[in-house]
């Protein structure tokens, strides 16, 4: 059951793949979302037995290199923590394989498209069930290779190319501070897997080692690189500027890889590797702080976008950042919460926005849609619902993950801990407010599509719906029913062994006091009625107020001027380098020494050697002579030394 | 040692000797008409001779004072000489009757020159060697020279004759020091009192001889600094003659040069190892710079000679038992390559012409595609391309430098080789990549083609013989160091 769990996708990817084009689109749709929704099926078995009976278990597959004391076997390890993920994987991932049915009907590469998720798929499972860092690492850059194939996926469109590259690239630098770290643990603890690693953290949580004459504590460095690489997967500040453009691929893609799995794969790697994290007290702290500022800084970004899909890209930024400061605080049952609350709404909000693209024709851009409310009955309600549980109103999904997050924040009672809190605070305030600017700016008031548009538009087809229904429940129901488990009572039974927490910050959440556990609704409720009097009630006022405030907000609306600053610090110099290196290093130096330059001496050379044969017998009789007095002359030397 | 022994032991070149006369009396009582007949029995000389040769007893026999020796080392080379010199007569034959070359005299010769070869590769005395030489080269320069009415080749007989004749007095008076000094002429002699020498090396006498000796070998190899007579007869040579003196001298000067170094000057191995190793460098790298701007292809396969030469002295300079394989090697694969290319030349006639300009090579393939098929593969083997017989022929010689140390010489022939490898390439981008011309003459006659193909499937298939092969080559090489 595990393994067929996790091969199924990637079965299909392969038949897909390779023989799909011959054998139509239809059949490339079957082969890869029935296994997908098998493998979904007995996810949900999965997380029933390993999470509620307790029966988790490693299931070896085979080794895969040994050399030296280097072991790595090909393992799946199947403990709550992977249940919850492979659950909520398989599930949302089945359900946009089933919706892109419907909304990649017309593209002329649907084998192709499907391929990609399920090979997608695959890695993300690869990499949740991990048993040993370097597993996880080829499922980490196998996510990675997917997402760039999907961003680009129409190739043919350059800004799509460009940002896959990007995508790609700022992932690297990510990728580049994961390896170092699995190099880190290496050197640390002599092994790779995790079981060993994790027995060995108490004993080496207070050695250092030298670092250019610095002594550097080593779990905190080791922790600290692995936490670059989440950030690059999971688009916090710094690296987060791939994200935005990642919307470039199709809708779909946006869905599973960009809202709801990939990018909470970094989340689930500190969750993961928690018994290391949480003998480094520091790595957690900067954790913290990533965290809480990603939250309220995406946030802000989120207020001004005009493009739909953005403005959930940073929504979605935003509430990674909260995962991460939940995991900084040590929330990490928290973080998960949230992390499957979210993967339910956001993917809901993103095929809901897909399902309003693909009913305005490709058109995403909120100043030419409005009032498509009577149009869309459906998505649009759907979309309310996905904007509800995602601004955290009571009893929607969101509510409960991110009111047990900021509480945990709150009960953390550290510095960096509040700072976290307050930001979390203004992110709800403002998710609340862009959340609903988007629903009043697409689905109310008078429309500002053009007439023809207008009067093409949709509802979308029921294979697009039912997924949307299924999200909706997911949505709705899913807080209130986990809650109790992930971090409720029932906390420790469930979790098992999986994650460790040498303090219960959760414990000390739920007796925090009562405004702190109230503050996040009213901030929505703020945030609601501020959106409502905004693009309802005077739709005058958000001009007049970008007006007043001008430089702040060209300063948000430029997204804190993070592409520019990247331009000019980064790229620049390395076009320069690039270019630097290739006329003056390449072109004149090795050409001009290497291939040109042999080739040249090589002619010069025969052009000598031919001109020596003048055709005089006295020059051959000369040469002949002097030949030997040259050699007499040698033997005589070598003869007197 | 009685003379019916001696007459056994050297019977090869006994029977070469007397039907060479006998058919020099036969040719003049039957005129330039029984030219054809003649070729032909000269062949079945050759072969007889070769057949006499292979069914001698291996041991190491000598004759007539010691002036004479038979051994598997000796025998080797006469079978690869008879073989070549009977595969560039039968090439010759259709050519002569075309190109006007009437002279009955022509195989006879040509039969006297090999006799001259089998003297040298038998030599067991310095006498005896330049008896050989002598009689070897007195026929080449005639044969040089055939056409007496066309300037080229009179131009390059006499080139020949003067420069040779220079070598041979270099070559005599190397010997006259070294027998001044020694004291003998005999190779086992020789080898006795240098091997009794004390440590501080030979007198400067012996030293001076040996180089003037070496430098008459070389020219016979033509080696560099004494190579210069090579292109300008190769040019000038009728091709067919040309061809012989591509394969049968070089053999048999190749040959008795590793006799010569090895056997009595083995003990000098210190002294001469050094100009063996110039030799060889300057050997292969002129061969293949020279040849780059080319543009007649028998100049060019006289470069290519040169650098072939420089290849196998890096056998000799290696001067271990698998250098002298390998330089048996290296000649066998020598023999059927160079053959076969010449054969090929000798196929490029345009309206009954005969066409020297690489450049006339162009589409090829598309011409004459089997033609072109054949060139190709002798240019991959000659560049050394793996599987081909021109690679393990390298690959013999640079593996005994590698043994012995010589790791410059190995790295500088590897990348002769690869400059080498540019003008033969060359050839197959002309043949294979460029707007065909008008087409060769066709049919080139049954001798040409069936020696094309038989040459390049021993070419190509070299692999399919290389174990035989390389294993009476170490037969052959054992013997020069047994003694």
């Amino acid at each position: 059951m595990f393994t067929a769990t996790i091969f199924l996708p990637l079965i299909g990817a392969i038949i897909a793949g390779f023989v799909g084009s011959r054998l139509g689109n239809r059949f490339a749709q079957l082969v890869t979302v029935l296994p997908m929704l098998a493998s979904a099926i007995l996810a949900c078995v999965i997380l029933y037995t390993v999470g509620f009976e307790g029966q988790g278990e490693t299931v070896h597959l085979f080794t895969w290199i040994d050399v030296g004391t280097l072991e790595i076997s090909w393992a799946l390890r199947f403990d709550t923590l992977t249940a919850v993920m492979v659950f909520v994987v398989t599930v949302v991932s089945a359900m946009v394989h089933v919706y892109s049915i419907g909304y990649m009907s017309h593209d002329p590469h649907i084998p192709r498209f499907m391929a990609y998720l399920s090979l997608f798929t695959f890695f993300m499972l690869a990499l949740v069930t991990a048993d040993n860092f370097v597993q996880m690492f080829f499922g980490w850059e196998g996510v990675g290779l997917c997402s760039y194939l999907l961003i680009g996926f129409w190739f043919e469109k350059p800004t799509a190319n460009a940002a896959a590259i990007k995508a790609f690239v700022v992932n690297r630098v990510g990728d580049f501070g994961f390896l170092l770290g699995i190099l880190g643990v290496f050197f640390a603890f002599g092994s790779l897997d995790f079981d060993t690693v994790f027995a060995a953290v108490p004993g080496v949580a207070d050695q250092s080692f030298n670092f250019l004459g610095a002594d550097v504590h080593m779990l905190t460095t080791v922790c600290l690189l692995l936490f670059i690489g989440a950030m690059g997967k999971s688009a916090q500040i710094g690296l987060h500027t791939w994200l935005p453009d990642a919307m470039e691929g199709p809708t779909p893609v946006s869905a599973l890889i960009h809202a709801a799995t990939m990018v909470t794969a970094g989340v689930f790697m500190v969750v993961r590797l928690s018994p290391m994290f949480e003998f480094a007290p520091v790595a957690l702290t900067v954790i913290v702080f990533v965290g809480g500022t990603t939250a309220f800084f995406a946030a802000t970004i989120g207020l001004t976008q005009w493009d739909i899909k953005r403005v959930i890209a940073y929504s979605t930024c935003s509430q990674l950042g909260y995962m991460f400061f939940a995991v900084g605080v040590g929330a990490y049952p928290a973080a998960i919460f949230h992390l499957m609350t979210h993967a339910f709404f956001k993917a809901l909000l993103f095929l809901g926005s897909g399902s309003v693209i693909h009913g305005m024709h490709d058109e995403q851009d909120m100043r030419r849609m409005g009032g498509l409310f009577p149009k869309m009955k459906v998505t649009g309600t759907l979309m309310w619902i996905g904007s509800l549980a995602l601004a955290g109103v009571p009893v929607l999904a969101g509510f409960w993950s991110k009111d047990i997050i900021l509480e945990s924040a709150f009960a953390a009672h550290t510095g960096m801990g509040l700072y976290a809190f307050w930001a979390g605070i203004a992110a709800a305030l403002m998710t609340a407010f862009y959340s609903w600017r988007l629903l009043f700016l697409t689905f109310h008031g008078k429309t500002r599509a053009d007439n023809h548009t207008f009067e093409g538009v949709h509802e979308s087809p029921p294979i697009m719906i039912a997924p949307l229904l299924v999200l909706a429940l997911g949505a709705i129901f899913s807080g209130y029913l986990a809650k109790e488990f992930f971090v409720g009572d029932g906390m420790e039974a469930f979790w098992g062994t999986s994650i460790l927490m040498l303090h219960n910050v959760i414990e000390d959440a739920h007796h925090a006091p009562k405004w702190v556990a109230q503050l996040p609704t009213v901030m929505a409720a703020i945030g609601i009625a501020g959106a409502w009097l905004m693009y309802m009630l005077r739709p005058s006022w958000p001009g007049k107020l970008a007006a007043l405030i001008r430089p702040v907000y060209q300063f948000v609306f430029s997204k804190w001027y993070f592409d520019e600053l990247y331009d000019m610090m980064f790229i620049r110099p390395s076009f320069y380098l690039g270019r630097g290196l290739w006329k003056s290093g390449d072109g004149a130096v090795i050409d001009g020494v290497g291939p040109d330059g042999i080739a040249a001496a090589t002619r010069d050379i025969a052009g000598r050697a031919g001109r020596m044969q003048s055709g005089y017998l006295y020059h051959y009789a000369f040469a002949m002579l002097i030949g030997i007095v040259l050699f007499a002359s040698w033997f005589l030397f070598g003869f007197f030394q | 040692m009685n003379l019916a022994a001696d007459i056994s032991i050297a019977w090869p070149e006994i029977f070469v000797a007397v039907t060479a006369m006998l058919l020099l009396i036969f040719g003049v009582f039957q005129g330039n008409q029984s030219a054809r007949l003649i070729s032909w029995l000269t062949v079945g000389v050759m072969f007889i001779a070769a057949v006499l040769v292979l069914s001698s007893h291996s041991g190491r026999t000598v004759a007539f004072n010691d002036l004479f020796v038979v051994d598997a080392f000796a025998n080797f080379a006469k079978v690869l000489l008879l073989l070549g010199a009977a595969l560039t007569l039968i090439l010759a034959m259709p050519f002569n009757a075309r190109e006007g070359i009437p002279q009955f005299e022509f195989p006879v010769l040509v039969l006297f020159a090999v006799l001259g070869m089998m003297m040298m590769v038998s030599a067991n005395d310095l006498i005896s060697l330049y008896l050989g030489i002598e009689l070897q080269s007195l026929s080449l320069y005639v044969l040089a020279a055939i056409r007496r009415d066309a300037l080229r080749s009179a131009e390059a007989g006499l080139k020949y004759f003067v420069l040779g004749a220079l070598s041979s007095g270099i070559l005599l008076y190397g010997m006259s020091l070294v027998y001044g000094f020694a004291g003998s002429t005999g190779f086992d002699n020789l080898a006795a009192v240098f091997a009794a020498g004390d440590h501080d090396g030979a007198p400067i006498g012996v030293i001076v001889g040996l180089v003037f000796i070496i430098a008459g070998l070389a020219f016979k190899v033509s080696a560099v600094p004494f190579h210069m007579w090579t292109p300008d007869v190769y040019e000038g040579a009728p091709t067919p003659i040309t061809a012989f003196f591509a394969v049968a001298p070089k053999i048999a000067a190749m040959a008795l040069f590793v006799r010569v170094m090895l056997e009595p000057f083995g003990d000098l191995f210190e002294q001469w190892q050094q100009v063996i190793w110039f030799i060889s460098l300057a050997s292969m790298t002129l061969g293949a710079f020279a040849a780059i701007n080319q543009t007649n292809i028998k100049r060019l396969m006289a470069y290519s000679s040169i650098g072939h030469m420089g290849f196998v002295l890096v056998g000799l300079a290696a001067g271990n038992e698998t250098g002298a394989q390998g330089v048996l090697l290296y000649l066998t694969v020598y023999l059927f390559m160079n053959v076969g290319t010449f054969a090929c030349i000798l196929a490029m006639r345009r309206q009954g012409r005969m066409v020297e300009d690489i450049d006339q090579l162009a589409g090829l393939s598309r011409t004459s595609p089997k033609m072109a098929l054949a060139l190709a593969i002798f240019m991959f083997s000659m560049a050394g391309i793996p599987p081909l017989a021109g690679f393990f022929g390298k690959y013999y010689v640079f593996l005994a430098a590698i043994q012995a140390e010589l790791y410059t010489l190995a790295v500088v022939g590897l990348l002769a080789s690869v400059v080498s490898a540019f003008y033969y390439l060359r050839i197959v981008k002309l043949m294979y990549f460029d707007e065909p011309l008008d087409a060769f003459d066709q049919p080139v006659g049954k001798e040409i083609s069936t020696i094309v193909i038989g040459t390049s499937a021993v070419t190509a298939l070299f692999i399919l013989v290389l174990w035989p092969v390389l294993g009476s080559a170490a037969i052959a090489a054992a013997t020069l160091f047994a003694v």
